[in-house]
């Protein structure tokens, strides 16, 4: 009974979303992705301006100091084991771990804007490399 | 560090510290063949980049990079006759990052021969460098080697002159190594001139040692491992035979043979550099012949910062001594052979932690 109580409503809303002209998901426009696109380099632009200032630590040290360009931060090999964590960790424990130590920093939440935008710029300059994780 | 270093070399009183079981200088033995020629050995320091953070705050890392090289320099038996300093002393070319730094380097026990770096340079241009430490460029001779020392990180006047609003945004903008808005590095005309003149009054056949802070070819343009007038300076020491290229500025063991010139790079005792090859994004000239250093642990503060050793004298070994790491033997090149590690060199005798991607 409750089987086709469920069926008749999906078949309501189907008929509402085809009234509505809503049988096509999602169907973005070339505009849309300009505008996504955009979207994005704002914000890895942001993490390329963290990546590049000292403001996320306290002793003017930053990290592009030991990692130009990104370099040497494998973002896509993470999940992976980090050997001096003893764990999987992924790429936000490392930054992190940069933010804590070399640079003598408090750490950002895994959902802070800085680092979304520290992740987007480091996988920005790893764009077209093959995603391997767990990989040494 | 191996054994046969750490008989022969510094240690006599063994066991002092254990920060002298890694030596972070390079002890660099020289006797070249020369039947005149004198033995003798000099250190080299390099890259320290002493940061201030406000007042008498300074990056605590860089300094104890600095300190614990002029420590275990103090150390070396036989002692070296003097220290070359590769350049970058400075982060970014300030008084109280010199004072500090020249702080430290004042413990040593022997002279210091100084290179120039651009983070010493572009804040001042060489004003400090010139009136407390050095000349930018000069030459001398020790023991029937003559050495010169060049200033290889000059750049176009426009950049130089015009382009920033202050001294203080110029030595900021060089600072940064991938920075877009950056400048090729350069010895110019004047230099060059003087270098041509300078190498006249050197025997034929007679030992050389060309300093420089960048490497004296092209690596790789956007972090400026580069000297954008290479080929007109390689030009002019191509007909030395007997002549080699020591440098600072890449953090990294590095080594290359160009005709008949063997260069090599020595690490910071700061923090170490990613190769090019790690930036998948353009291409690079790095020295095939090159093996990688491992790749530091970033969790061992002084991992992938070290020494080197060129020993003239046999064999014509360079022994690079990474603190924190695994030695590294290299043949320092000439012109009957490249430049080689004696233990990696072969591709299958390579470990995984020598791969760099």
């Amino acid at each position: 009974m409750r089987k086709f109580l469920y069926l008749l409503m999906g078949l309501v809303l189907m008929t509402i979303s085809v009234a509505l002209g809503m049988v096509h998901a999602d169907p973005f426009t070339k505009e849309d992705l300009k505008k996504w696109d955009e979207s994005f380099t704002v914000v890895m632009k942001e993490g390329d301006k963290l990546f590049h200032s000292s403001q996320l630590g306290k002793n003017s040290v930053s990290c592009d100091m030991c990692h130009p360009n990104g370099a040497d931060t494998h973002p896509e090999t993470y999940p992976k084991f980090q050997k001096q964590l003893g764990k999987v960790v992924g790429l936000r424990d490392m930054i992190n771990w940069c933010i804590q130590n070399p640079l003598e920093g408090q750490p950002l939440a895994a959902d802070d804007p800085k680092m979304v935008a520290l992740e987007a710029y480091m996988t920005w300059e790893r764009r077209g490399v093959k995603l391997e994780p767990g990989k040494h | 560090m191996s054994e046969k270093m750490t008989r022969r070399t510094f240690l006599k009183a063994a066991g002092t510290l254990t920060a002298a079981a890694a030596l972070p200088v390079s002890l660099v033995e020289m006797a070249w063949g020369q039947k005149s020629g004198e033995k003798f050995t000099f250190a080299y320091i390099s890259d320290a980049h002493i940061t201030q953070i406000k007042g008498t705050e300074f990056v605590k890392n860089f300094d104890k990079g600095l300190q614990k090289a002029v420590l275990e320099v103090n150390f070396m038996d036989p002692k070296p006759d003097f220290v070359v300093f590769g350049g970058d002393l400075a982060q970014l070319g300030k008084k109280e990052e010199f004072e500090h730094g020249l702080e430290i380097m004042k413990d040593l026990t022997v002279p210091v021969k100084w290179v120039i770096g651009e983070h010493d340079y572009y804040l001042d241009l060489g004003k400090y460098w010139q009136e407390k430490v050095s000349p930018l460029y000069y030459s001398f001779d020790h023991k029937g080697v003559h050495f010169v020392v060049l200033n290889s990180i000059l750049t176009d006047d426009d950049w130089t002159h015009r382009r920033w609003p202050t001294p203080e945004e110029r030595m900021l903008q060089m600072a940064r190594l991938d920075n877009p808005n950056g400048s090729p590095f350069m010895v110019k005309e004047e230099q060059r001139a003087w270098l041509k003149k300078d190498l006249t009054k050197v025997r034929q056949g007679s030992p050389i040692v060309v300093l420089s802070h960048s490497p004296l070819y092209k690596i790789f343009k956007p972090w400026n491992f580069w000297t954008d007038d290479a080929e007109q300076v390689q030009a002019i020491l191509k007909p030395f035979k007997n002549l080699r290229v020591l440098h600072g500025h890449v953090h990294q063991i590095l080594y290359n043979q160009i005709g008949n010139i063997p260069f090599n790079a020595f690490m910071a005792t700061a923090w170490p550099w990613p190769y090019p090859v790690s930036y998948s994004q353009l291409p690079n000239k790095v020295p095939a012949i090159t093996v990688f250093m491992n790749r530091a642990d970033p969790f061992k503060e002084r991992d992938g910062t070290g020494w080197g050793y060129l020993d003239m004298n046999g064999g014509m070994l360079h022994h690079y001594e990474l603190w924190e790491n695994t030695p590294r033997t290299v043949r320092a090149g000439g012109e009957m052979k490249a430049p080689g590690d004696t233990a990696y060199q072969d591709p299958a005798k390579r470990i995984p932690p020598q791969k760099r991607y």
